[in-house]
């Protein structure tokens, strides 16, 4: 069963559904405790200092957020490789382009390949930054979640990268939760309307949320 | 009707080919894509020149043969087939831009005449029922509920021209795969071969080399029998049975 998922086109598309939507379901949970920063610097510390100890005693220290890591890379990985193998495919499928162009498709349909590009690098740049602090500004401390935040969103680079990011997930959620119902067979005709307003409306909370840190960090809100 | 025309010209499948342009006049609005193209080609004969090769048929939207990519728009941009698009959709001094179907499964035999028999093979793959010919069977032996009845229509009217795959930015021929899928699939006399069917019809189209489907949907707008997009979610669903079937097996 697993070497005929991975060899069809079709089996590929649904290993970037399942992975899609794992990655998605993370970045919700993700976005809402995001917001806890906004309730002062102790709730957003003890709120991170709590994702260690999620899971004890029946868990180990840190083996919770290790599970949901491990997960995470395993759903980019897949991700990522079924997303180069089927675009191989596409670009060979269509070697030549027509002489008379037209702009087809949406925007958000149009970047995934690229979107799904810019937030690989960023995905590297953001553990860098505020999980290893290997690239963070200002001195990075382990266990200053809230401060490491501002340091970070206080340069302008952090900003535009952060920012960039966000806008290319939000678009690429809006195409591809969408693709995701229709590629697990989910979708249909009467339901159509409803998924496209359930992937809009979780591109848009999800950005809101998301760029409603920095923005919160520029204007004072958080300090 | 005066019109400059760029048709892509080339001698033979190996061969390189480029845009040539023409000017034809006396165009009536009353004619068809492919009338027009055959007054051109009138001239052409006449001049001593090699006509434009291009594929028809039946000539009344049914055959599927006709496969011409006019100003970007597989078949033009009217919702029908080449042959019964017609001049009236354009107008005097217009400049119209002629393109074979543009894939990699798809290749260019001469000028617009591209080689569809990857279809063909995917058709021999399971796109079929297996039962006894002869006369017709009683039609009251099999019930068929009106709602399937008109769901495995809708897929029939699939022609096999090739259009979606030519609209489709990756070449993909899931919306064709798809119709016939999902139209034997749902009936009665489809059911033995059900799994069978779509595992290898969606494998025979990878090894044909079509692109994947990336949800564009300018295959179904390039319908001209009006499949809808979802029935590549049909056929995602039937194959995603099938897989999990054969893996209890």
């Amino acid at each position: 069963m697993t070497r005929t998922m991975w060899d069809s086109s079709v089996g590929k598309k649904t290993v970037m559904a399942v992975s899609g939507l794992i990655m998605l379901a993370y970045l919700v949970v993700h976005m809402l405790g995001n917001l806890k920063i906004f309730f002062g610097s102790d709730e957003f510390n003890s709120y991170a200092h709590w994702l260690r100890t999620l899971g004890e005693p029946f868990l180990h220290y840190e083996w919770a957020l290790w599970i949901i890591r491990v997960v995470l890379v395993a759903a980019v990985v897949a991700h990522a490789i079924s997303a180069y193998q089927l675009s191989r495919r596409d670009i060979r499928a269509r070697p030549t382009k027509y002489v008379h162009k037209k702009p087809r498709a949406s925007y958000a349909t149009r970047t995934m390949r690229w979107g799904g590009i810019i937030l690989g690098l960023f995905i590297v740049w953001h553990i860098l930054d505020l999980t290893t602090g290997t690239v963070h500004p200002d001195g990075f401390q382990a266990g200053h979640p809230y401060q490491n935040v501002i340091d970070t969103f206080s340069t302008w680079y952090g900003n535009v990268i952060y920012i960039a990011a966000v806008l290319a997930l939000g678009l690429h959620i809006r195409h591809g939760f969408w693709s995701a119902a229709h590629t697990l067979g989910v979708g249909s005709r009467r339901r159509d309307r409803a998924f496209k307003a359930i992937a809009n409306v979780l591109a848009l909370v999800l950005t809101v949320g998301f760029i409603s840190v920095p923005v919160g960090v520029m204007t004072g809100v958080v300090s | 009707m005066k019109l400059t025309l760029r048709v892509w010209r080339q001698q033979n499948a190996d061969a390189d080919g480029a845009m040539s342009t023409y000017e034809v006049d006396g165009i009536s609005a009353d004619m068809s894509f492919l009338e027009m193209l055959d007054t051109l080609n009138e001239e052409l004969i006449l001049k001593g020149e090699d006509p434009v090769a291009f594929d028809h048929d039946c000539r009344e939207g049914i055959c599927g043969a006709c496969s011409l990519v006019i100003n970007g728009d597989a078949h033009g941009p009217e919702r029908t087939t080449s042959c019964q698009l017609h001049m009236r959709s354009f107008k005097d001094g217009d400049t119209i831009d002629v393109e074979p179907w543009r894939a990699s499964a798809f290749p260019v035999v001469k000028d617009l005449v591209v080689d569809r028999s990857a279809f063909d093979r995917i058709i021999q793959a399971g796109g079929y029922v297996t039962a006894p010919t002869g006369a017709a069977p009683e039609a009251h032996a099999t019930p068929v509920p009106k709602p399937d009845a008109d769901f495995a229509f809708e897929h029939a009217e699939c022609i096999g021209c090739g259009a979606c795959v030519a609209a489709c930015p990756n070449g993909a021929a899931m919306l064709f795969t798809s119709a016939k899928v999902n139209h034997l699939n749902v009936l009665p006399q489809g059911a033995p071969e059900r799994e069978t069917r779509v595992l290898d019809m969606v494998a025979q189209m990878d090894e044909e080399g079509f692109g994947g489907c990336t949800l564009t949907g300018e295959c179904a707008t390039a319908c001209p029998k009006g499949i809808p997009l979802v029935s590549i979610t049909g056929m995602n669903k039937e194959w995603l049975r099938a897989t999990r079937k054969a893996g209890k097996r």
